[in-house]
């Protein structure tokens, strides 16, 4: 339905509000300033990267916009939406779901009630509901699973519905993230290093993968060290180092910014 | 329990459903203490087996229902099951009020408030608080419990009452786990970051779990109150809440043919070795050692078997 903007920077950005707004957001754990005045803003339908040397706070600006951390500063609105001091599970129920660097599944849980972690909030049935199966508890239920299945075939892990997740090959796990992720059915989707372990075909299925997601109309931003990933999936980058912002534009733009080569390359002197 | 659970299973049910016509009082009376702690511990299982809160305190919530029935026993002449309700919501609502500060807490922190909690609740009922729970005599004179005209006094007629409960429990419980909720305590205990993180508001199932297991341990209370007619701080102390947690972990967090297992072992076979007194407890402790070396997630583990692939196709469409 949402027609995804063919990596035309700027398109979105000039017809409606962004998604996601950042503004001067700042994160200090005790003397060190983790996130340091970050600004930036996802446009509906796009895919961003957020990218920059190990430590540069990338995780860290994850964790303050699905609120995991609080800012010390700043703002993060979504959708119009202030997200100030709102909770985590308040914010996924808005429309932001995440996946995490260090894969966090359900471990000794079926690959299938991972999945339906995801549908969670969008159902109601409580304790009595349950203990007295109730009609409605019964088609939210079967409800759920149909759903739940449809997101395990579309990342392809229908068949292991069944399967413990810890029994799941990595590349799996990834994927299963992802799909617990969408039951929440969201409108961002945060990918943390989704492609971090993954061998040659699994990056590039994952490509495909974030593709036929963008197709849904949902919002990609993404974190990730695989620059052929990052390069031919995003049409545009925020680049981190120390904490701050030091280039933001399309991959082309970023890939000959001199600060950024410096951030990671070094400079000549330096060496 | 349905998809093709052990014929055992239906088997050990017809056994025991029987086992008052051939089995004399004193047996009876074993099984009707296994029954109470089975009670108990299905409670504390989703405190600690399904959403992994330690819990060591469960006797206090046992104590609250047990109390609460035999005052509004004796003093307002309630007919003691008809207290079951309120000593569940009493003891409910006195977990809600205990755990909603220090539910935060995690693992060993929140072990160790739990017991504290425990202890505080002994102790106050040994120091008569509100003046109303006779001290460290505790309250006597609990009347005896009338079902459908029956006045239910010896262990045959106990039997039925205790594990009519159990079974209702187990029929409930198995329901609750096939649930949203039985799902959400689970991701709780497995992490509860992810769990935040798909959409889970996990403050509220802490308590939700501390809630609900304790107004189980309430009614248990109930029970027990009725039981023995007589009711003192010493039946609630520390030991207590020690048995539950280790018939929990015993059995198999999470699983509760498991818990009942383990039930029958902890309580009932130090009773089948009564011969020998003062050994028992050394034997015991000894099996407990091997027990935690060898199988440390317990008899029989929770973990899959939630969804069969029969219930899978019910998702369709």
């Amino acid at each position: 339905m949402m027609e995804a903007p063919s990596g035309v920077p700027g398109r979105s950005a000039a017809t409606a509000t962004p998604l996601l707004t950042l503004q001067e957001l700042t994160k200090t754990f005790g003397g060190l300033t983790a996130v340091d005045a970050v600004s930036f803003a996802v446009e509906e339908g796009s895919v961003i990267g957020l990218i920059g040397p190990n430590g540069a706070g990338k995780t860290t600006v994850f964790n303050l916009i699905t609120g995991n951390y609080r800012p010390d500063r700043g703002r993060i609105e979504f959708a119009g939406t202030s997200l100030a001091g709102l909770r985590t599970h308040r914010i996924i129920a808005l429309g932001i779901a995440r996946t995490f660097q260090n894969i966090r599944l359900f471990q000794r849980l079926t690959v299938l009630e991972n999945v339906l972690a995801g549908c969670h909030y969008q159902m109601r049935g409580g304790i009595l509901a349950a203990m007295l199966r109730l009609p409605f508890q019964r088609r939210e239920e079967n409800d759920a699973m149909g759903r739940a299945l449809k997101e395990l075939e579309f990342v392809g892990l229908r068949q292991q519905a069944l399967t413990l997740a810890k029994n799941l090959a990595y590349g799996d796990q990834r994927r299963l993230e992802i799909a617990r992720a969408l039951a929440t059915r969201p409108r961002l989707l945060v990918l943390d290093e989704p492609a971090g372990g993954m061998n040659e075909q699994e990056t590039e299925a994952l490509i495909g993968l974030i593709a036929r997601i963008r197709e849904r109309g949902i919002t990609i931003l993404l974190i990730e060290h695989d620059m052929r990933l990052v390069m031919r999936a995003c049409e545009k980058l925020v680049v981190l180092e120390n904490g701050g912002k030091i280039a933001e534009g399309s991959p082309e733009q970023v890939r000959r910014d001199p600060k950024v080569i410096e951030a990671y390359l070094g400079t000549e002197d330096e060496a | 329990m349905k998809h093709g659970k052990p014929f055992a299973v239906v088997m050990f049910a017809v056994l025991l459903v029987a086992a008052p016509l051939f089995l004399n009082a004193y047996q009876v009376d074993v099984l009707n203490s296994i029954g109470l702690y089975g009670l108990l511990a299905l409670g504390l299982n989703l405190i600690l087996g399904e959403a992994g809160l330690f819990n060591m305190g469960h006797a206090a919530f046992y104590a609250v229902g047990a109390y609460t029935a035999a005052i509004l026993n004796t003093r307002y002449q309630i007919p003691i099951l008809w207290t079951l309700p309120l000593s569940g919501l009493t003891a409910g609502l006195f977990a809600l009020a205990v755990a909603r500060p220090v539910v935060h807490l995690r693992g060993d922190y929140l072990l160790i408030v739990t017991i504290g909690v425990g202890e505080i609740v002994r102790i106050a009922l040994v120091n008569d608080i509100f003046g109303m729970t006779g001290g460290a005599n505790g309250i006597f004179g609990i009347s005896r419990p009338q079902l459908f005209g029956i006045v239910i006094r010896r262990p045959q007629e106990f039997f039925y009452l205790i594990w009519g409960c159990v079974a209702l429990t187990i029929f409930l419980f198995l329901r609750l786990k096939q649930s949203r909720f039985g799902r959400a305590l689970n991701y709780l205990r497995e992490d509860e970051v992810a769990a935040e993180g798909s959409g889970i508001n996990t403050a509220y199932y802490k308590l939700a779990a501390f809630g609900l297991g304790a107004a189980w341990a309430g009614m248990a209370g109930t029970l027990f109150a009725a039981k023995m007619t007589i009711i003192s701080p010493e039946s609630f102390n520390f030991w207590e809440s020690v048995v539950l947690f280790m018939i929990v972990i015993l059995g198999g967090a999470g699983n509760i043919v498991g818990v009942l297992l383990a039930a029958f072992l902890v309580i009932g076979l130090p009773e089948l070795f009564r011969e020998f007194a003062s050994a028992r407890m050394l034997v015991f402790g000894l099996v407990m050692v091997v027990m935690m070396v060898f199988r440390p997630q317990g008899l029989l583990p929770a973990g899959g078997g939630r969804f069969s692939p029969v219930t899978l196709a019910r998702g369709r469409g």
